[in-house]
C-alpha cells in the first residue's frame, strides 16, 4: 500500500471571513470544511494555500496559536497566487498544508524576557502572531514594545486592532509611524530604522528585539540596534525566500546548508551571519 | 554467485519480465547512437555502453509526474489522491555511479517526512547494477570514493569472457534473481576476482584519476563562497540547466498545475538552480547573476550537501556533465580551479 502520509498532499480550508485591512492587504479567516482550525501551530510558522489552477504559495500564518476556532492570513496583493486571494469571495474552498518552518522560540528563549516587535508593512503579519500569543500568556513576558512603520496610515495592517486593544493594555507600548505627513495623522512621521534609535531601546540582557519587514529595512534597523549596543544574538527576524515544498526537498529555498522552509524562517542574527550573503 | 553465457541474456531478460518491468540500456539507432534506457520486450538488445545519456534516477525521481487531481465546481474544490502504489521494477545495467546516487537522493527524499511518490518506486524498484571494466575519461568515480568494478545495487552483474555473472546483495535482489534461477548456475567469483584487479589498474591511468575531494566538505563555505574564481568560471554558463538535467544527484523540483479543462493537474517537475526564475519572488531575487546561480550549484554539491550528510559528496563523479555542457565548463574544472585557489 502507498503511504498514507504524503506531504505535499493538501487539504481542504474553507474562507469564512475576508477583511481589507489596506488597500493591498487582506486577512483571511481559514478553518476546515467542518468548521475546525486547520491544524496546530507556533508563532512564525507558515502554511502553503493554493488555489487549484493558479498555484500554491507560502504565507505566514497571522494568528495567534491561541486562536482556536480559526487561522488568519493577512496577505499583501503582489503576484498571481495572491491576485486571486484577493478576489474571492467568502464561501470559497482553497487547499492548505502544513504548518513549515521553526516559528519563534515563544515557550523557550523568550520566556522571561522584555520582547521588542519591529515590523514594516506586511511584516507585522508573523509579528502579529507572536504579539498576540505573549498578550495571551502575558505574565510569561516582560514589557512589550511594539514598533511598527508603514508607508502611509493607511497602510498600517491591523490599525483597528492595534488602537483599540494593544495599545491599551497594562506593559504594551506601541509605538506607530508613517513615513510621509498626512493631514489626518498626528503621530510619528519618518522611517521604522530612525524611529527606532530616536526612541533609543537599551540593550539589557533580557531583552529581545524581533523583527519582520522589508530587507531595506531590516538592514538599517539592524545597524540601528548594533549602535545601541544590541547583540546578533539578541535579535531575531523571519525570512521570505520562494518556496515550492516547503519540507527542504524542492531546493529553492537553500542558503548555505540551510533550508529556510525548515530550518528557518526564524533565525537569529548571528545564525544568519554565519550563513552566505544570498538572501 | 550465480552465472550464465551471455547468449541467454534475452532469455533472462525475458523471465525477469514475468515479474517485473525490465528496464535496460539500448543504443540509439539513426543518428543518436548514445545509450538511453528502454523497457525490455521480444527483440530489445542490452547495450554494454558505458553510460545512458540520462541517469537512472528517471525511475524514481521521473522529469515530470502527476502529484494529485482537483475538481472544482463554484467554491467547490475536490482533491483526488491520484497516488498508485508503483509497480515491481528492475533497472538494469546501472553503473557504480548511477548506483551511488540513490544513497544521495535517498538522504533528501527519504528523510522525514518521506516523499511518498519516491519511497514507493524505491522500495518496488530493484538496481541491478554493472561493473565497469573500461571507463571514460570523463569518468571521475573514483574521486568520492565509488568503485567502479564494485557497484552498489540489488544485484551486482558482471559480463567476463562471454558470461553473466551475478551476485545478489539484499534481500530484493535475491528475490529478483529467482525469476532466473533455472536459467542460470552457481559458480565462484574466481573470474570476477580477477576482472576487478584489472578493471582497478585502469582506473588509476586515468585522466581524471588524480582528481581529490580534500580541499572540500561542509566546513568549507568560508573558504570558497566569495572567491574570486566563481566570476571567470561562471563567465561563459548560458544557463540551459543541460548539467542538472543529466546530473544522477540533482534533484530540485517544482510544483505546477495544469487545467486540463476537466479539472486541474498539480504535477512536479524537474527545475534547476541554474535558472533565473528558480528563486524569483514578487519581493525580489536573491540571486541576481549567472555567478550566482553557477556558485550555488558547484557550492551545494561541494559544500552545503556535505555540510547535512556526514560528509557525503553530491557529487558521484559519472562525467556526463563534463561530456554535455556546452560551453565545457564541468565540476572537474571548478575543482581544479578553487582547490589552487585553496593552496595558495
Amino acid at each position: 500500500m502507498i503511504e498514507k502520509n504524503e506531504p505535499l498532499m493538501p487539504s481542504l480550508g474553507v474562507v469564512t471571513d475576508i477583511r481589507c485591512d489596506t488597500p493591498d492587504v487582506k486577512t483571511f479567516r481559514v478553518v476546515t470544511p467542518d468548521g475546525k482550525k486547520p491544524f496546530i501551530h507556533k508563532p512564525g510558522q507558515c502554511a502553503m494555500l493554493s488555489v487549484p489552477g493558479v498555484g500554491e504559495a507560502l504565507f505566514s500564518i497571522t494568528s495567534s496559536p491561541t486562536k482556536e476556532e480559526y487561522m488568519e492570513f493577512s496577505i499583501k496583493k503582489c503576484g498571481c497566487v495572491t491576485d486571486w486571494l484577493h478576489a474571492m469571495e467568502v464561501g470559497q474552498m482553497i487547499t492548505i498544508r502544513g504548518p513549515y518552518g521553526n516559528g519563534f522560540p515563544v515557550d523557550d528563549a523568550f520566556v522571561g524576557k522584555n520582547l521588542i516587535c519591529i515590523a514594516g508593512g506586511i511584516g507585522l503579519a508573523p509579528l502579529h502572531s507572536v504579539i498576540n500569543y505573549v498578550r495571551h500568556y502575558r505574565d510569561r513576558y516582560g514589557k512589550l514594545e511594539i514598533v511598527y512603520g508603514s508607508r502611509s496610515m493607511q497602510d498600517l495592517v491591523d490599525y483597528e486592532e492595534i488602537t483599540s486593544e494593544w495599545e491599551k493594555e497594562e506593559g504594551t507600548q506601541v509605538y506607530l509611524t508613517i513615513d510621509r505627513e498626512q493631514p489626518e495623522w498626528d503621530g510619528h512621521v519618518g522611517f521604522v530604522p530612525n524611529y527606532v534609535k530616536e526612541l533609543g531601546f537599551k540593550p539589557d540582557d533580557d531583552t529581545i528585539v524581533i523583527m519582520c519587514g522589508p530587507p531595506v529595512m531590516i538592514k538599517f534597523t539592524l545597524a540601528g540596534l548594533n549602535e545601541l549596543g544590541f547583540k546578533p544574538t539578541q535579535v531575531y527576524t523571519t525570512m521570505e525566500l520562494r518556496m515550492k515544498c516547503g519540507i527542504g526537498k524542492c531546493g529553492r529555498c537553500n542558503i548555505g546548508s540551510k533550508y529556510v522552509c525548515k530550518d528557518g524562517p526564524v533565525f537569529r542574527f548571528d545564525q544568519l551571519d554565519a550563513l552566505p550573503d544570498e538572501y | 554467485m550465480r552465472k550464465c553465457s551471455l547468449d541467454a541474456l534475452d532469455s533472462l531478460f525475458a523471465a525477469m519480465s514475468g515479474a517485473y518491468s525490465v528496464y535496460l540500456p539500448v543504443d540509439g539507432d539513426g543518428h543518436d547512437k548514445h545509450a538511453s534506457y528502454k523497457k525490455w520486450s521480444e527483440g530489445v538488445k542490452y547495450s554494454n555502453a558505458l553510460n545512458t545519456v540520462r541517469s537512472a534516477k528517471d525511475f524514481f525521481f521521473p522529469q515530470s509526474e502527476n502529484l494529485m487531481e482537483f475538481k472544482v465546481d463554484g467554491k467547490n474544490i475536490e482533491i483526488i489522491d491520484t497516488r498508485e502504489e508503483s509497480e515491481d521494477f528492475i533497472v538494469f545495467g546501472v553503473r557504480a555511479c548511477d548506483a551511488k546516487s540513490f544513497e544521495v537522493l535517498d538522504n533528501v527524499f527519504l528523510l522525514p517526512p518521506a516523499d511518498s511518490y519516491y519511497k514507493s518506486r524505491r522500495e518496488h524498484g530493484v538496481i541491478m547494477s554493472m561493473a565497469c571494466t573500461r571507463p571514460a575519461e570523463t569518468c571521475f568515480c573514483s574521486t568520492f570514493d565509488i568503485d567502479a568494478a564494485d557497484p552498489a545495487g540489488d544485484v551486482q552483474c558482471y559480463i567476463e569472457d562471454n558470461e553473466i555473472y551475478f551476485d545478489a546483495k539484499t534481500e530484493k535482489g535475491e528475490k529478483a534473481l529467482e525469476t532466473i534461477i533455472s536459467l542460470t548456475e552457481e559458480c565462484g567469483s574466481e573470474k570476477v576476482d580477477a576482472q576487478k584487479e584489472v578493471t582497478h589498474e585502469r582506473m588509476k591511468k586515468l585522466p581524471l584519476a588524480n582528481l581529490s575531494t580534500e580541499k572540500f566538505g561542509g566546513d568549507k563555505t568560508n573558504t570558497y563562497f566569495n572567491s574570486e574564481k566563481w566570476k571567470e568560471l561562471s563567465q561563459s554558463c548560458i544557463g540551459c540547466g543541460t548539467c542538472t538535467f543529466v546530473c544522477p544527484t540533482c534533484q530540485c523540483y517544482d510544483i505546477k498545475e495544469f487545467d486540463t479543462g476537466h479539472g486541474v493537474k498539480r504535477f512536479r517537475c524537474w527545475d534547476s538552480c541554474m535558472y533565473s526564475d528558480f528563486t524569483l519572488m514578487s519581493a525580489g531575487q536573491p540571486r541576481l547573476t549567472q555567478l550566482e546561480r553557477f556558485r550555488q550549484r558547484f557550492m551545494h554539491k561541494l559544500v552545503y550537501y556535505p555540510a547535512n550528510n556526514d560528509g557525503l559528496f553530491s557529487c558521484v563523479g559519472c562525467g556526463r556533465c563534463v561530456a554535455s555542457c556546452p560551453i565545457s565548463m564541468n565540476i572537474v574544472k571548478v575543482m581544479k580551479a578553487l582547490g589552487e585557489e585553496e593552496g595558495k
